[in-house]
């Protein structure tokens, strides 16, 4: 296989389609943006949502100590072991209840760690301000009053929560646009598609004369071909390149700069660069195998043997 | 070296087939006429022999290969060792004349070693000497023919087809591209030739094969371009 002189058919075939190959640079890396940006943003909302988020609908926080001055329902002190036992067979009794998890000081202390890492309430709070609490699942996950209604009040019990409630909306938000997002990106994705294989096709006709000479000297298709494949995947790894740079640039402006969410709404651990950086090989990846499988496609019907 | 067996070929939406029952067989070496007027189905002959169409019915055999049963991905392979010239030439103009030659050792992937060698001898060879650097529209009709026959020959290949490659000279240049011809096969390669030169094809006296609308009607060793009944 002669490398220079392949590498100097597709620069020939670049150049004779300028407008081609850039409008198919600018689709792609649009449509590889919106693909990073939409993975990006259900990491976002997963590792807002903690750890116990998908697993129950209800959190029954008990006193610890400290509730002891702060909180009316705690004057009493500390949840006892009894009382402890006596609420969770009461849970377990109630038909809308489907499972319950115990949850321990340290545990909640180690889950809360991990929730809000990297931001400034980590610091300020000590394991000894946890509370022990009992998660649970609901068989149907809209009958929080009831759970609420039954242990709001409770000896022991310092508040009930219904977990939901706190960050769905903003959930719901952030989910509505990733669905926003992957629709924009399946047009996308097929508006490049579009492109590469008329692209491919424009370039296979101006060079019908030379693709038909080499097929009468006996050049083998996938020799053929390849100058093709390969331009179509020059042409996406450009685009790759600027969705890569679009998406560092996204995280920049939007968190740590510009914007500055960041400072803004502090409570929230943003996405750091590693799950950024992680999501960038792949964007790469599909950057080069589609376009690449789209020529393979269009030579398939343009270039016979 | 080539073989055909009663062999059919109806292109899609036509009513009369462009090849029917054609049965013949050229020997390794020979030099072969084409004949007929057009559409009797010179051109079909030849691109079944170079498998850019396949029979309805009836079996191609070239270079001891059924053409029928060779899958695709094996045919550019095939063609290696055949070589092609046509009328119009087929160089690509903005290549230079060794660039052209080179083109078709640099497709199937030759070292650069042997390119190197082997273009300047088989430029020679067809009295192309010194024009190597020179681009395909400064030459003549002629030249840019021999060209493409350093091209087809470039690969020594056994059998070379030629679809009317003095179609567009004058009768002078075709003589010189008919000895050219010629000496190629005298080197043992077998030369099949389509035409419509009566004078080329009398001044020869090789074998001629006509077709008439689709059927062998023809086949004659020595032979001329009219009927010679």
């Amino acid at each position: 296989m002669r490398v220079q002189f392949v590498l100097s058919e597709i620069g020939v075939g670049l150049r004779r389609n300028l407008t081609m190959t850039f409008a198919v640079v600018i689709s792609v890396a649009l449509s590889l943006a919106l693909t990073g940006g939409a993975l990006l943003a259900n990491k976002q909302v997963s590792s807002m949502k903690g750890y116990w988020y998908d697993k129950v609908e209800v959190t029954i926080y008990m006193c610890n100590k400290a509730d002891a001055a702060t909180t009316p329902n705690c004057a009493k002190g500390a949840v006892t072991a009894d009382q402890k036992a006596q609420i969770l067979s009461d849970l377990k009794k109630l038909p809308v209840v489907k499972k319950v998890y115990y949850e321990s000081e340290q545990g909640a202390y180690k889950n809360y760690k991990e929730q809000f890492k990297g931001t400034p309430l980590v610091n300020s709070i000590t394991p000894d301000q946890m509370e022990q609490n009992y998660r649970v699942k609901l068989k149907d996950p809209t009958k929080f009053a009831v759970v609420a209604s039954a242990f709001n009040g409770r000896p022991g019990v310092q508040s009930v929560v219904d977990q939901r409630k706190v960050l769905q909306n903003l959930f719901d938000l952030l989910n509505g646009m990733t669905r926003v997002a992957y629709v924009v990106l399946a047009f996308m994705l097929t508006v490049a598609m579009l492109l590469i294989v008329n692209t491919v096709r424009v370039s296979a006709f101006s060079r019908r004369r030379e693709t038909g000479i080499m097929r009468l000297v006996g050049a083998s298709s996938f020799y053929i071909q390849m100058p093709f494949i390969m331009e179509a995947a020059f042409a996406g790894l450009v685009g790759a390149g600027l969705a890569c740079i679009m998406l560092l640039g996204g995280r920049y402006f939007l968190i740590d700069n510009g914007l500055d969410l960041q400072e803004k709404i502090p409570l929230v651990s943003f996405l750091g660069w590693g799950p950024v950086i992680q999501v960038l090989p792949l964007v790469l990846l599909i950057g080069v195998a589609m376009p690449a499988l789209a020529a393979f496609v269009a030579l398939r019907r343009y270039l016979k043997v | 070296m080539i073989r055909f067996d009663s062999v059919t070929k109806t292109y899609p939406k036509q009513n009369r087939p462009a090849l029917r029952d054609v049965s013949l067989e050229i020997e390794k070496g020979e030099f072969v006429f084409l004949v007929g007027s057009s559409g009797s189905g010179k051109s079909t002959f030849l691109r079944l022999i170079l498998r850019e169409e396949r029979t309805d019915t009836g079996m191609v055999h070239v270079l001891g290969k059924d053409l029928s049963r060779l899958s695709n991905w094996k045919v550019p392979h095939m063609r290696r060792q055949l070589g092609t010239v046509f009328q119009d030439f087929r160089l690509l103009p903005n290549k230079t004349v060794a660039e052209n030659v080179a083109f078709a050792l640099e497709v199937i992937g030759k070292p650069r070693g042997t390119i190197r060698k082997t273009v300047p001898e088989v430029l020679d060879l067809v009295g192309l000497a010194g024009k190597e650097d020179r681009m395909p529209g400064e030459l003549s009709g002629g030249e840019q023919q021999r060209v493409a026959i350093a091209r087809a020959f470039v690969n020594r290949p056994m059998l070379l087809i030629a679809d009317e490659p003095t179609g567009n000279l004058d009768p002078q240049t075709s003589v010189g591209i008919m000895r050219l011809l010629d000496r190629i096969n005298r080197t043992g390669t077998t030369v099949v030739m389509a035409t419509h030169d009566q004078n080329i094809v009398d001044q020869m006296r090789k074998r001629v094969i006509e077709l008439e609308k689709g059927r062998l009607v023809r086949d004659q060793s020595r032979g001329v371009y009219g009927y010679q009944h």
